[in-house]
């Protein structure tokens, strides 16, 4: 995870994000995705300026962020787990998964650990329910997830200095030991 | 001379470490001082066997799986690299594997085998042939080829796609679309995320003739946003065969323009519903819209548009290369070709597996799946995703085939099996059911917003052990009445096939209701 940007240098990032992006309206969607993608988060303060952007009202631009999940109106914390929470998932003890989860991190799902160093967020399917159950760390899919996994997964994403994912999704960067 | 070994780089091999596989490979053949070529080819769809190595001998291709990063050593000193099958991993001549010899691999004939961004590779398996014949033909004998193949769109509903486009084609209109629904929301789907990452070009040569087809210049894939790798391989596939001309302003020569562009969804399940995909790719909330307008007639931006599920497009293009006999060939009744059937959840061997319409949910489960990966009895087979119905043992002989499943209130939907043993509990499962449609509901129509929480609601007065059970058999008839507005009353599927889970599993396993039995009136 990038460190945060601070609230000038996100501002100039969001400009530059925007002027990549002609006003036309179905270019919002990818905006929004560029705009996360750059800074984190779309703070609830820079909806007028998307707004004004796409000539849009503020309502309509609220309204499409707070329509899809994928969007955050907060920093996200410095690691990110998302569980999956579907059918093949649950057959193959998602629920035992989460309840570990919950223990590990002192938190239920949509909340953070206790430091804020780690969201917990359920997800619907990520493709992989062959080898269920399965999760993502930061940008990273994992799947076949045991308790004993998701510790070590965990360990190795908070620390310090882990190189950070090539690409979004992969090549990932699941560590030998695991 | 070096030895070809081939990792995959599909997310289910790297979700299970190939990555680090990979590296340890390369590694430990350095060290070795044995020179090797590594390729990372898509997954065979095996995916229990994932990371599934293989290495290329006289002999065919010898697979070893799944593979460890610990493993890579003793492979190593068991001489895999010469084809040795003395390694507990080793699996023999992964062609004779019986999982994939008994499959009819048709869209799937070149996945897992090529190197998925390799423009070589796809030539050299056939690939590009479908498209060079269609830029030949006139748009509505390309039509006319899809028709007679009797293609069935393979995203839920099962349309024509012959008809389909072919009203796109008459439709009046300046600009026409094609858009590929790539939104694979369903749990125990994954067919077209292998295609993305395993075999892009195959699906843009779907699109591209798509467009020729219909009158387009322009396509869109519509990727859900939980798709990371899909999205990564597409673009990269997508700029490789603009520059090798496959695509652009002038297709092969051909003074046709065909551009694809990739638009990330952003985790909305209903934006897998056509007429929601669109509103997306608008700009929009992703609200379903009324039909009529057909998106044949009246879609993205207004213009008339083709708007299909990535395995439909995917079958097209050795449709024009074969013809349309060979794909109709396979299948049975009304379902002609083949079915890539998603094998997932409680399963011992789960993955992917293409057969011609017809065979059972038996053979399935037990041939191919080998029963249960628990070891115990299996309770419970969801198909067609999390809005299609449980079907239990006395069901399982089902063909699978769109007409069988329909006379069964069942739906087969994108092809996904959802295996649950016996300590599944049905009860949990049609909550699950309900709150995920209450989660994902668009929030048009009251039966679907409002009632998806009733229903939540409904379920949970049933489930509690301290109500007395004529209380709980009034809730059960409540359920009944409200599963009957949501069925009959609600604008789209979301909310009309909700029931299909939830009274399929409150008629075929009461016990997980109640102690008591529970009124079953009706088929519902
Ligand atoms: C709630 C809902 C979700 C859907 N999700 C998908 C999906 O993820 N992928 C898909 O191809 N079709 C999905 N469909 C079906 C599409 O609306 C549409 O029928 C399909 O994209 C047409 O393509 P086809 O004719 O090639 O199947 C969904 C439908 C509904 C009602
Ligand atoms: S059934 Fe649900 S998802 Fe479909 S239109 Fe109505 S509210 Fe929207
Ligand atoms: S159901 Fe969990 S990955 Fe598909």
């Amino acid at each position: 995870m990038q460190a945060p940007l601070s609230p000038a240098a996100a501002d100039t990032v969001a400009a530059a994000v925007l002027a990549r992006h002609d006003g036309r309206q179905d270019q919002l969607l990818p905006a929004l995705h560029a705009l996360q993608d750059a800074i984190g988060f779309i703070a609830p303060a820079r909806v007028p300026a998307i707004a004004r952007h796409f000539n849009l009202s503020r309502a309509e631009v609220h309204g499409v962020l707070t329509f899809y999940h994928h969007f955050r109106a907060e920093a996200p914390a410095r690691c990110r787990v998302t569980l999956c929470r579907a059918e093949a998932c649950r057959s193959m003890g998602a629920d035992r998964l989460l309840a570990h989860a919950q223990r590990t991190l002192g938190c239920d799902l949509h909340g953070r650990s206790a430091d804020g160093s780690v969201s917990l967020d359920p997800v619907y399917c990520l493709g992989q329910c062959a080898n269920a159950p399965a999760m993502t760390l930061d940008d990273a899919v994992f799947a076949r997830v045991t308790p004993a996994r998701f510790d070590a997964l965990l360990a190795h994403a908070l620390e310090a200095d882990r190189p950070a994912p090539t690409h979004p999704g992969g090549p990932s960067f699941l560590p030998e030991a695991v | 001379m070096s030895v070809r070994i081939y990792v995959p780089c599909d997310s289910a091999a790297l979700a299970v470490g190939a990555d680090a596989v990979a590296a340890a490979i390369v590694r430990e053949a350095a060290r070795r001082g044995l020179d090797i070529d590594l390729v990372r080819n898509g997954t065979r769809g095996l995916l229990w066997l994932e990371p599934l190595v293989e290495v290329a001998t006289p002999a065919g291709r010898a697979g070893f799986g799944p593979v460890d990063a610990a493993d890579v050593g003793a492979l190593f000193d068991a001489g895999f690299i010469d084809g040795a099958n003395t390694h507990p991993l080793a699996l023999g001549p992964v062609e004779r594997i019986p999982y994939l010899a008994r499959q009819q691999r048709v869209t799937f004939a070149r996945i897992g085998i090529t190197d998925p961004l390799s423009l070589d590779d796809y030539r050299a398996h056939g690939g590009f042939a479908g498209l060079e014949n269609a830029l030949a033909l006139p748009a509505a004998d390309i039509v006319a080829a899809v028709t007679a193949s009797g293609l069935r769109g393979r995203g839920g509903a099962a349309f024509p796609t012959g008809v389909k486009w072919n009203t796109v084609l008459q439709a009046p209109g300046a600009d026409k679309y094609v858009v590929c629904n790539a939104d694979e929301g369903d749990s125990g789907t994954f067919a077209d995320r292998i295609v993305m990452e395993s075999d892009p070009y195959m699906l843009i040569e779907g699109m591209a003739i798509a467009a020729l087809a219909v009158g387009a210049a322009r396509g869109y894939l519509y990727v859900r946003s939980e798709y990371p790798h899909a999205i990564a391989q597409l673009q990269a596939a997508i700029g490789q065969a603009r520059a090798a001309g496959y695509l652009g302003a002038d297709v092969l020569g051909s003074g046709r323009t065909v551009e694809l562009e990739v638009r990330k969804g952003a985790g909305a399940y209903i934006c897998g519903e056509e007429t929601a995909l669109l509103e997306s790719l608008e700009g929009k909330r992703g609200i379903v819209r009324s039909k009529p307008p057909l998106p044949a007639l009246a879609g993205l931006f207004g213009q008339p548009t083709a708007i299909n599920n990535v395995l439909s497009f995917a079958a097209v293009p050795l449709i024009l290369a074969k013809g349309a006999g060979y794909y109709r060939d396979y299948g049975m009744g009304r379902s002609r070709g083949t079915l890539p059937v998603q094998l997932a959840g409680n399963v011992r061997r789960g993955g992917l597996i293409e057969l011609a319409f017809g065979a059972t949910l038996r053979e399935i489960l037990y041939d191919y799946g080998g029963g249960s990966a628990s070891g115990r009895p299996i309770k419970a087979v969801q198909v067609g995703g999390p809005l299609g119905a449980y079907l239990p043992e006395s069901q399982w002989d089902t063909p699978l085939d769109y007409e069988a499943f329909a006379d069964r209130w069942a739906v087969l939907g994108h092809g996904g099996i959802v295996v649950h043993d016996d300590t599944a509990d049905m009860g949990r499962l049609a909550r699950h059911a309900m709150a995920f449609c209450a989660a994902e509901s668009c929030g048009k129509c009251t039966p679907c917003r409002i009632g998806a929480t009733r229903g939540v609601e409904t379920i949970d007065k049933i489930l509690d052990p301290d109500a007395p059970a004529p209380q709980r058999e009034r809730q059960v008839t409540l359920l009944r009445d409200l599963c009957d507005t949501m069925l009959y009353g609600s604008l789209c599927a979301m909310g009309g096939m909700t029931p299909y889970p939830v009274l399929s599993a409150l008629n075929h396993f009461p016990q997980d209701f109640s102690q008591a039995d529970m009124p079953r009136p009706g088929r519902l």
